[in-house]
């Protein structure tokens, strides 16, 4: 139970640390200074303290799309073995289960858009559901030729059954599940290839065309449950491919001190990767992305294809 | 006589009142009596229902009733899971028409057909014999084809939906009809435990399984026999929509039941795959459909067609897995349709309910034309936000917990099962998902676009909360729904217990709270995600009061990057919102569009008007059954030119007719 408190904490404090030490290793490598790593907690700071706004026309779907966003998010992160396998809310720690649960936030937020009645809001969501259509059987697929070698789609059991065979993390099956999984991840995040989160391009805009209308205390619920989202998110990753550091059940402070840490350096890592990959690929056109979903799809096929002929 | 058959007689009867309450009393009266009659019904066969699955079966044998056979009935435990579902979906569609119907529906004809159509669907899973189900079938085939045809005087469109409907429906009564009527031949009898007992030749059995087989699909619209089903469910007025979404198509999945699992006892993998393929094929059409339609009942319509498919992944992943050894997965799988089949019943009425709600107030269906319904029709609009959530499969709604189950049963058969199994079940489980992907897509847009944002035409501006009654219909519904999403555990030690007994293996689902299943680590507990979902909505709110400032919501004008005051007609509309998927979905659905330059009449450059327009076809019904009806219809042209008025003509037709005959018989005898 404090391993499962102490991994939320640790999440809802260091997303937006995240958020800024991505942003931080994007501006070095464009050649500029940067705002640092704190500037996203400075902005949700400034956000926080700003009057809420109840744009004309909206209804209560616009006002309880980022709270049902930072609820689904936390509820995720709560139940992601990210610092401990041993899930509090076992019956809610099932793969399928998250990714429905992350994709509650992704509806809400598409539904809050929509409601405001601007065509940016219909794009955004428009766009941002047919991206999410493409990247469910992706998802699933990679869950199911994970959960062959378990025999359980409980998120615990598969990081714990690596722990066991660490070899099984270079397994054909599992190699090709954590491609399909990664860009499935750059999707649902809305990063580069797929979504530029600094654009305001109309043209190209998914996720930012949603978020619009928002300001004030929405518009800062809304930047912290995507960072979360991409914490927890990346921390899976870590998590199911290389879940050494985890703390198990009974793990003393000792453990949970080394999990942290993994867990900070595992994301770290991974953020800076997938900034420093942002940098030197451009978004792809709105209708190439299928494309690339359909590439990872079939990845995901070929993983369970693997985990059965190669097993 | 047991709590079964009394409740279930009860209910006929009382179906039967209903129906001679209907034409006897006056326009006034009329809907509400023959409406509260019927709804009791439904509240009855619903506790025969509830009755059978519990274990009190019941089985009686009408000799007087019906020539040569008599009328044979029964109620097992999978029957009874039927007969509940009809009954429910009865007392939410029956309560919901009393204020639907008052205005323009309150004829005879259509207020009398309702309850028949009720008993008969009722019959269905009741009947024990082979004469009595087709007796029962065809006339829940005929009560609905006239309930589907009841506005055909305001909208041409119905008219046409009955005739694909009565035509569809009567080939497949014959494909059952021939199957059961093979099936009675060779088993030496009509009544159901004869036809279990007798040996069936693997070749006649295949037959007899692929006859019925079609027959059943069609009414459970399934690829390729579903093109009536989006024509018809959304032509019928719309608590008859519901009946028909979600209790009649129900009766294809138990006839291929009861005769595939229960009657033929299970036959071969290949009768599986096959129905796991058209299952899988339904579901991904289907929703594809759903999501380009921009028609409110059409697109449910699709969704019908594509939740029907998913239930017959199930069924045909356990019928699969029964053939191939593993009864412990089979019956995992089978919960899970089972599970489906009441989850979708559940949903589809409360959506199809809730579009007929908005019909009633706007009177429209187009979604292009709704919008900004959530200030008028708060409670509808509340309503079909439930539905949707449960439609698209998300958590906390209904419709999560049942494909959970399904795909829980294929990702595990593949540890134990062959190289058929590592071939098909990723496959299923990539259909399943994509459906689930599209599905969410499609209810963001029918919800999102309908009822959200401003008025997109001048019926959704000026539109008003439906009646008492309507709303109670569609509160019971959505009670349904969320009892299943939260509980689902009270219901499916029964419904284990019952795929059990069809599949012959032990209960495959236990637990209280959490949902744990037979040999598979996995748990899920569809009541804690809602409570921790709850739990974290009120820590957000708390640190939202904790940390920003207090302040009052200030109205502000929409601020749409500065740009002047918005229009209706500048949001997006339910077309405009799924062209993406459409485009991505190019090679499926062919979208056809065409556009017209009308130039003006001075210069061929002056440009008067242009005309675009969209649709999608439904290529299937284009390339199949176009070519068919093409090929009738110049039969049809070809032999008027034998009848061109000359009695002479007529008279020598007769004679060499006759002549004909009589050499045939000479020849013959």
């Amino acid at each position: 139970m404090i391993a499962a408190i102490l991994q939320v904490v640790l999440v809802v404090a260091g997303a937006p640390l995240l958020i800024g030490l991505m942003r931080q290793v994007r501006a070095r490598l464009e050649g500029r200074a940067g705002a640092g790593v704190l500037q996203p907690w400075r902005d949700l700071r400034k956000l926080l303290r700003k009057e809420p706004i109840a744009p004309r026309g909206t209804g209560w779907a616009f006002r309880l799309a980022p709270l049902l966003l930072a609820a689904s998010a936390l509820v995720v992160t709560a139940v992601v073995p990210l610092v401990t396998t041993a899930s509090p809310l076992d019956g809610v720690a099932d793969l399928f289960a998250v990714t429905a649960l992350l994709a509650l936030g992704s509806v809400a937020l598409a539904l809050g858009a929509l409601d405001t009645g601007t065509a940016f809001g219909g794009m955004g969501a428009s766009r941002e559901v047919t991206v999410l259509a493409l990247v469910e059987p992706t998802i699933l697929l990679a869950v199911f030729a994970l959960s062959v070698r378990v025999g359980s789609t409980n998120l615990g059991a598969i990081v714990n059954s690596t722990l066991d065979d660490p070899l099984a993390v270079i397994s054909p099956a599992s190699v090709l599940a954590a491609v399909a999984l990664a860009v499935v991840i750059i999707a649902e995040t809305g990063r580069i290839p797929v979504d530029n989160p600094s654009t305001h391009l109309e043209l190209t805009m998914i996720h930012e065309a949603m978020v619009l209308e928002y300001s004030g205390p929405d518009l800062a619920l809304i930047e912290w449950a995507s960072a979360i989202r991409l914490s927890v998110l990346l921390g899976l990753l870590g998590s199911l491919f290389a879940p050494w550091g985890i703390a198990g059940a009974e793990a003393g402070p000792v453990a949970l001190l080394v999990a942290v840490v993994a867990l900070a350096v595992k994301v770290g890592v991974l953020g800076v990767l997938l900034a420093a990959g942002e940098v030197f690929m451009a978004k792809l056109r709105l209708f190439r992305i299928p494309e690339l979903l359909a590439g990872s799809f079939l990845m995901a096929l070929l993983a369970v294809g693997a985990s059965f002929f190669l097993a | 006589m047991n709590l079964t058959q009394t409740s279930f007689a009860l209910a006929l009867a009382l179906c039967l009142a209903a129906a001679l309450a209907a034409l006897a009393l006056p326009r006034r009266t009329r809907p509400a009596v023959a409406g509260a009659l019927t709804a009791a019904a439904g509240a009855c066969a619903v506790v025969s229902g509830a009755a059978a699955v519990a274990g009190q079966g019941w089985s009686a044998w009408y000799p007087e009733l019906l020539p040569l056979l008599g009328v044979r009935l029964a109620l097992d435990p999978l029957g009874g899971v039927f007969l509940a579902v009809t009954g429910a979906v009865a007392v939410c569609a029956a309560i919901y028409g009393i204020g639907y119907t008052r205005h323009g529906l309150a004829g005879r004809g259509v207020q009398a057909a309702l309850p028949l159509f009720v008993a008969a669907m009722l019959l269905v899973p009741a009947a024990a014999g082979v004469g009595t189900f087709l007796v029962a079938w065809e006339l829940m085939a005929i009560t609905s084809l006239l309930l589907v045809v009841a506005e055909h005087h305001r909208r041409a469109a119905a008219g046409e939906a009955g005739q694909w409907y009565a035509v569809m429906t009567h080939l497949g009564f014959a494909a059952i009809l021939a199957g059961l009527a093979a099936l009675a031949a060779h088993a030496g009898g009509d009544a159901f435990e004869q036809i279990r007992q007798a040996a069936i030749s693997p070749v006649a059995a295949s037959l007899i399984f692929l006859a019925t087989g079609a027959g059943f699909a069609s009414k459970a619209g399934i690829v390729p026999l579903h093109v009536w089903l989006p024509r018809a469910h959304p032509e019928a007025p719309s608590q008859v929509s519901a009946l028909m979404s979600a209790a009649m198509v129900n009766m294809g999945v138990y006839g291929i039941l009861r005769v595939g699992l229960d009657l033929l006892g299970g036959g071969p993998a290949w009768w599986w795959l096959l129905v796991l393929g058209a299952g899988a094929a339904s579901a991904v059409y289907g929703i594809l459909h759903a999501a380009v339609s921009a028609d409110l009942k059409r697109l449910l319509g699709h969704s019908t067609t594509e939740n029907m498919g998913l239930v017959l992944i199930g069924v045909g992943a356990a019928g699969f897995f029964a053939a191939s050894g593993s009864r412990a997965l089979a019956a995992l799988a089978l919960v899970a349709a089972l599970l489906h089949v009441i989850n979708h019943s559940a949903f589809k009425t409360l959506l199809f309910l809730a579009a007929g709600s908005v019909l009633h107030a706007t009177g429209t269906r187009d979604l292009d034309a709704l919008g900004g319904l959530r200030e008028r029709m708060p409670y509808t609009t509340a309503l079909f936000a439930l539905g949707a959530l449960a439609a698209s499969a998300l958590p906390p709604g209904n419709g999560f917990v049942s494909e959970w189950l399904l795909l829980q049963s294929l990702v595990n058969a593949l540890p134990e099962g062959g190289v058929r199994h590592a071939v098909t079940m990723p496959l299923a489980v990539g259909a399943i998902a994509l459906t689930a992907g599209v599905a969410i897509a499609t209810f963001v847009k029918a919800f999102g676009v309908g009822f959200l944002a401003k008025p997109r035409g001048e019926g959704a501006a000026t539109a008003h909360e439906s009646p008492p009654s309507m709303l109670a219909g569609m509160l019971l519904a959505a009670a349904a729904c969320a009892g299943l999403a939260l509980a689902p555990t009270l219901l499916l030690p029964y419904l284990a217990e019952t795929a059990g007994g069809v599949i012959g293996a032990p209960a495959a689902v236990t637990g209280e709270v959490t949902l744990r299943l037979g040999g598979i680590a996995s748990t899920i507990s569809p009541l804690l995600i809602a409570c921790w979902l709850a739990a974290a909505l009120v820590l957000v709110l708390a640190l939202l009061r904790v940390f920003a400032a207090r302040r009052a919501r200030r109205e502000a004008r929409l601020w749409d990057c500065g740009a002047g005051p918005m229009t209706a007609r500048m949001e997006y509309t339910a077309t405009s919102f799924a062209e993406p998927l459409g485009r991505v979905f190019d090679n499926v659905l062919r979208p056809e569009s065409d556009i017209d330059v009308i130039p003006a009449k001075e210069s061929a450059y002056i440009v008067e008007r242009v005309r675009y327009r969209a649709r999608v076809a439904d290529r299937i019904e284009r390339r199949a059954y176009e070519p068919v009806l093409a090929a009738f219809a110049a039969a049809g042209r070809a032999a008027t030119r034998l009848a061109n008025g000359s009695v002479h003509r007529y008279l020598a037709y007769g004679f060499y007719t006759l002549t004909g005959t009589l050499i045939l018989l000479a020849v013959i005898a």
